[in-house]
């Protein structure tokens, strides 16, 4: 059932790749005057960039090459940095902000830095970037969304491929994301404390728990029961507060909120490496011998497969990882990019055609940040299924 | 990739893993193991209730076969009380009878014989009465005769001739 998403979603992680050049389709002459030409075929174009990623791929290659106006060069960027802000996480929760005076609407959060000595001091000294802030004698200065040290001028040294050189302190700030998964945890404890305590009146559970518990239920029943086994009981904890976690994240990740926290390779990656110890600490005899000595084959066949499936150990957890990163990632791009739309074609047509895109994708956004959740809690129950398994019987290989 | 390892920032990864681990840890405590528990009971009730249900109705069912078989019993005991009654009926009747019968017919038996003997006497005492009568009569007419010959005589022959009439 998963698969035809997860292909549409490997599309859609190509188009990523490309988003930076979207927009310059929208700027080509020939392009604009085809479109005005012809709406049917317009539409169908945009149908086809969902549908064939890599042909679109090409021929966005294609289309770069035509020499850009100046006029529209400034929206480009313009736009490109707000998908790359938004995608990113940051240092201040803002809400939106007025490009033309310079202001942004929102809150300042702490940063924390550890660089000899503990720096404690809100984000708010960073003037998003636009100032360096002292604490302690030291200078830290925003740049690209990483804090740097730098002098109290705020210089930044470049190496050739301007990549900053300044030293880069270690980072505990509590950014946008960390606030968003605080949030979360607080939600879900308060969603799920709330849940039990309604059990403790009577069998049937009252208020929003009624809407979770068929879900708490369907993990246990079709997530964990059908792949971990009779030893399900050990993993239910972790899938569940997956599941809702992942979830109610990509969900925060739809509202004009506009965090993103699941798209971060940081926070797959944490989630990612909790699976794999989890997997690894509660291998028994027979996972391991499965990797290292695989039984029911000849000798020769062993050693071939001990090295693969070593690797395998290490590619699924990383497999959960790209698999939401770019899931989410590609779906916040793909819908910013749609409706980044209605400022390139600047008609009602075009307008329109913007909202109704991104009203259906994200509708389809919204199936997928569930889809997601469920895909790494049930590969999750699926590992864990493989590591407790037990082999009775040999033969059956 | 590059790029995905220079965005990856070490503080998220931190604190995702610190939140996450605390949210799992709370959530195990104060509302996975409560729930799945709660949930748990709640479907072994369920299961027991069903249990239970089904065993009434077996018992129901056991119930409803033993009236019926004792309904059968009981139909089949009136049959044969009735039957009993029946033939004792008519037994009674038959019997009653054939006592009738033979008691009537010692009766009429009795009954001839009482006639027979009354008839006996009857004659008998008719005979003496007659030979009473006879001898009465022969006594007047001796009388009679022995006052008057001829007169006797013809008396003599008229009594006779009065008693052949007789």
């Amino acid at each position: 059932m998963t698969k035809p998403l997860e292909i549409k979603s490997g599309f859609a992680f190509f188009f990523l790749k490309e988003c930076r050049t979207f927009a310059p389709i929208f700027r080509d002459r020939y392009f604009l005057s085809f479109m005005h030409i012809n709406y049917f075929t317009k539409f169908l174009f945009i149908g086809l960039l969902f549908f064939s990623g890599t042909i679109f791929a090409q021929g966005v290659e294609h289309h770069i090459d035509v020499p850009e106006g100046a006029n529209n060069a400034g929206m480009e960027e313009e736009i490109d940095e707000d998908i790359e802000h938004h995608i990113q996480d940051s240092y201040s929760f803002t809400f939106f902000s007025d490009s033309e005076t310079g202001k942004h609407y929102g809150f300042p959060l702490p940063v924390i830095l550890w660089d000899d000595g503990l720096h404690v001091f809100s984000s708010s000294k960073f003037h998003h970037g636009e100032t360096v802030a002292e604490s302690n004698g030291n200078h830290y200065k925003l740049y690209h969304n990483k804090v740097y040290k730098t002098d109290a001028a705020g210089t930044i040294n470049y190496d050739e491929e301007h990549h900053p050189t300044n030293a880069k302190p270690l980072d505990f700030s509590i950014t946008k994301n960390v606030v968003m998964m605080f949030v979360t945890g607080l939600l879900m404890f308060l969603l799920f404390a709330g849940l039990a305590k309604s059990f403790k009146k009577g069998p049937i559970a009252t208020g929003a728990g009624r809407f979770f518990e068929p879900i708490v239920l369907y993990i246990r029943d079709d997530i964990a029961k059908p792949n971990i086994g009779p030893k399900y009981k050990k993993f239910m904890p972790y899938l569940l507060t997956v599941f809702f976690f992942i979830w109610f994240l990509n969900l925060f990740g739809l509202t004009p909120l506009g965090v993103n926290v699941t798209g971060n390779i940081a926070v797959t990656f944490a989630l990612a490496i909790i699976t794999f110890i989890i997997t690894q600490f509660s291998g028994n005899k027979n996972y391991w011998k499965h990797i290292f000595w695989m039984p029911g084959v000849p000798v020769p066949m062993k050693f071939i497969l001990a090295p693969i499936e070593l690797l395998g150990v290490f590619i699924k957890p990383f497999a959960l990882m790209i698999r939401l990163y770019a899931n989410i990632m590609a779906g916040h791009v793909v819908l910013m990019s749609i409706i980044a739309l209605v400022f390139f074609v600047q008609n009602w047509i075009g307008g329109g055609l913007s909202l109704v895109l991104a009203f259906f994708l994200s509708i389809i956004e919204l199936l997928v940040a569930a889809l997601q959740a469920y895909i790494f809690t049930l590969l999750s129950a699926l590992y864990f299924g493989f590591a407790v398994e037990e082999h009775d019987h040999e033969e059956a290989h | 990739m590059d790029k995905l390892i220079n965005d990856f920032s070490f503080g998220l990864f931190f604190w995702q893993i610190l939140l996450f681990v605390l949210l799992l840890l709370l959530l195990r405590k104060f509302a996975w193991k409560p729930i799945l528990n709660a949930v748990n009971e709640r479907e072994d009730g369920i299961k027991n209730a069903l249990a239970a249900a089904e065993e009434a109705k077996k018992e129901m069912q056991n119930v409803t076969a033993d009236s019926e078989k004792l309904l059968k019993e009981a139909r089949a005991e009136r049959e044969a009380m009735l039957k009993e009654a029946r033939e004792l009926k008519e037994k009674m009747i038959s019997d009653s009878k054939e006592l009738a019968r033979v008691e009537g017919d010692k009766m009429i038996k009795q009954a001839q014989a009482t006639i027979e003997s009354e008839k006996k006497a009857a004659v008998a005492d008719i005979k003496s009465q007659v030979a009473n009568l006879s001898v009465e009569i022969a006594e007047k007419v001796i009388k009679e005769q022995l006052s008057n010959k001829d007169k006797q005589l013809k008396l003599v022959e008229d009594m006779l001739g009065d008693i052949k009439l007789n």
